[in-house]
């Protein structure tokens, strides 16, 4: 008999049965859209994570040159953009001055020379104001941009934006603030001027170190190992005296809290999708028992042993991926649905779909079928067709 | 054609041990019209089963057209099953799901016909029954009568050597049963070899040749005509 039509026969089959065959299915379409959803949002919180990783400077790359003569000249920064993987170049110098307005002063400050990239690279949020441009590093402008503890300090409650504050005696205007908390609390604490200002400061635009932003968090140990043979042999140091930093711990267990939370989602998919096959295989072995004759009039027919086989696998098969279609999509469904509820109150998504799952829950849903309507079948292909027919 | 040799069949009922077919000797020709006569136990069944292969005997030999086919594995008895015999039962056993013309179809489709081929051959052996026009119908939606039409239709679609009946008319009232044997007789006329099993003296004497069963003992009866 053709595949065909004996797909038709168990569809026909399915069809006399629909509220068992129905119910049977409910176990798979749960289990399926349940592994959908949890993968979904599994997925969707590894993505916000790594975002919020990434605002940890997962991302980042640390580059110290400390033989203390060493230095990488402000002109040739942009020659690190060359390097693969590598999307923006921060310097810095960290210079210690006196920072005052009016009474409040504030001895022996740290305070930081960079560029228009820092914030960005560091993943610092301004507030109010506005970034450091090339025209102010260009200028030497006597600009800052400061965190939000120091305005509180140095301006209490008012406003401090285009307000003038004192950095070893000079007026600097403060053209931007950043917002309260913002990426830890370090950065409440910060002091920015642009890096050409330094010279006002005692100190050059030459730097011996540099932050590094990379494309993604997954290429930071690639960028790390080509920054620092660069750095070796472009300015002849010996590794001794650079040290390439990266947060590779962060992205460890990042990774690690990722693989687990799978591995988690994995155990609980695969406990329901047991569940949903023991179910199928119930109601083959019912459906075989109830069918006994039906199997006896089949083999006095002509029915060898792998037809009688056959169609009872295609059976427990239609139904095991009718089941798992239904149940993806429902999930995707669900999935969309629970979007569009957190979007609705004002979050981002925490549901992702994957297509690898989508794939592995249909490939599932097949051997679910296949593995449970294996003993069932081979059950009803081994009746003696003479016991078959006395059933009633 | 058909050729059984000191066939014996015994089953174990609690302690007892029941001999169903007790060193049984039986011949049959092609073309001939044959009924097994016997009262209910005498083992007319359990022969008729084997003749079928749809059980197996514990020792003698069974020949179908010389072969010998006791000793053949589970599936090429089906095959044997599908393309050599045709089996008409009491209770008819068609399936209930599918309408006339698909029953009919299903052993055609075990011997490898086409669905199209199957179809066509199908209503053939319909028309021959004078069922057409009702192939459409599923079998609660048929009489009795017609359901056992269907049933012949289906033992004759692959065109088998022989037609095993058991108790053809045993859920028919007597005026059907004897229109069904009408039709039997009419394609043992055809040539169609046809053994029917019975317990009803007036069905048996419709074929040309009655074997009585008795215990597990076969004796040729007396010529009916």
């Amino acid at each position: 008999m053709s595949l065909l039509l004996t797909i038709k026969l168990a569809l026909t089959n399915i069809r006399t049965n629909k509220l068992r065959s129905g119910l049977t299915m409910l176990g798979l379409i749960i289990g399926i859209a349940s592994v959908i959803i949890l993968v979904g949002i599994g997925k969707g919180a590894t993505e916000s994570v790594t975002n919020e990783m990434s605002g940890l400077g997962a991302d980042l790359l640390t580059v110290y040159i400390y033989d203390g003569q060493t230095t990488i000249s402000y002109s040739d920064l942009d020659d690190f953009l060359g390097l693969p993987n590598i999307d923006a170049i921060a310097p810095y110098k960290s210079l210690s001055a006196s920072v005052s307005r009016g009474n409040v002063k504030l001895e022996y400050f740290n305070l930081l020379a960079t560029n228009e990239n820092y914030l960005d690279v560091m993943g610092y949020d301004l507030g109010e104001g506005r970034p450091f441009s090339e025209i102010d590093i260009e200028n030497s402008t006597k600009a800052v941009i400061i965190g939000n503890s120091i305005a509180e300090k140095l301006f209490n409650l008012t406003d401090p934006l285009g307000k003038t504050i004192k950095i070893n005696g000079d007026d600097y205007t403060v053209v931007g603030t950043l917002t309260a908390g913002s990426s830890m609390s370090e950065a409440d604490n910060i002091l920015l001027v642009p890096l050409t200002t330094a010279k006002y400061l005692g100190s050059n635009t030459a730097v011996s170190q540099l932050y590094l932003k990379t494309d993604n968090a997954e290429n930071v140990d690639g960028a790390a190992k080509e920054v620092k043979s660069y750095v070796e042999t472009n300015y002849n140091i010996d590794s001794d005296s650079l040290n390439v930093y990266t947060n590779t711990g962060i992205l460890e267990s990042m990774k690690e809290v990722s693989a687990q939370l799978s591995l988690l989602l994995g155990g609980i998919a695969g406990i329901s999708l047991i569940v949903g096959g023991i179910g199928i295989m119930n109601v083959m072995l019912v459906s075989v028992t109830e069918r006994t004759r039906e199997i006896g009039i089949r083999k006095s027919l002509g029915a060898k042993r792998r037809d009688i086989s056959k169609q009872f696998l295609i059976e427990s098969l239609v139904l095991s991926l009718l089941g798992g279609i239904i149940g993806i999509l429902t999930g995707i469904g669900c999935g969309a649905l629970i979007n569009t509820i957190v979007a609705y109150l004002g979050y981002s998504h925490i549901f992702a779909l994957s297509p690898g799952v989508v794939v592995l829950s249909f490939s599932v849903s097949a051997a679910v079928g296949l593995i449970f309507g294996s003993f069932p079948s081979y059950r009803a292909a081994c009746l003696r067709p003479i016991d078959a027919l006395k059933q009633e | 054609m058909i050729q059984l040799i000191d066939l014996t069949k015994s089953f174990q009922m609690g302690e007892e041990t029941i001999t169903a077919v007790n060193h049984v000797n039986f011949q049959a020709e092609k073309g001939e019209f044959i009924s097994i006569v016997g009262p209910s136990g005498s083992g007319k069944s359990t022969l008729m089963n084997i003749l079928g292969l749809l059980d197996t005997a514990d020792s003698g030999t069974y020949l179908l057209n010389q072969e010998d086919v006791t000793t053949l594995s589970d599936n090429q008895q089906a095959v044997i099953r599908n393309a050599k015999i045709g089996f008409v039962f009491q209770s008819f056993h068609l399936l209930p799901r599918i309408n006339a013309l698909e029953n009919v179809m299903v052993p055609l489709l075990y011997h490898g016909y086409s669905e199209k081929q199957a179809r066509e051959k199908a209503l053939f052996y319909l028309d021959k029954v004078n069922l057409l026009g009702r192939e459409k119908h599923l079998p609660k939606q048929l009489s009795g009568g017609q359901q056992q039409r269907v049933a012949i239709a289906r033992a004759l679609s692959c065109d088998p050597e022989i037609i095993l009946a058991d108790e053809p008319t045993g859920a028919l009232d007597s005026k059907t049963g004897t229109e069904i044997m009408g039709l039997m007789e009419r394609l043992n006329e055809g040539g169609q070899t046809i053994v029917v099993i019975t317990h009803d003296m007036s069905v048996a004497k419709r074929a040309r040749r009655v074997v009585e069963m008795h215990d597990g003992n076969l004796k040729e009866g007396e010529d009916p005509q």
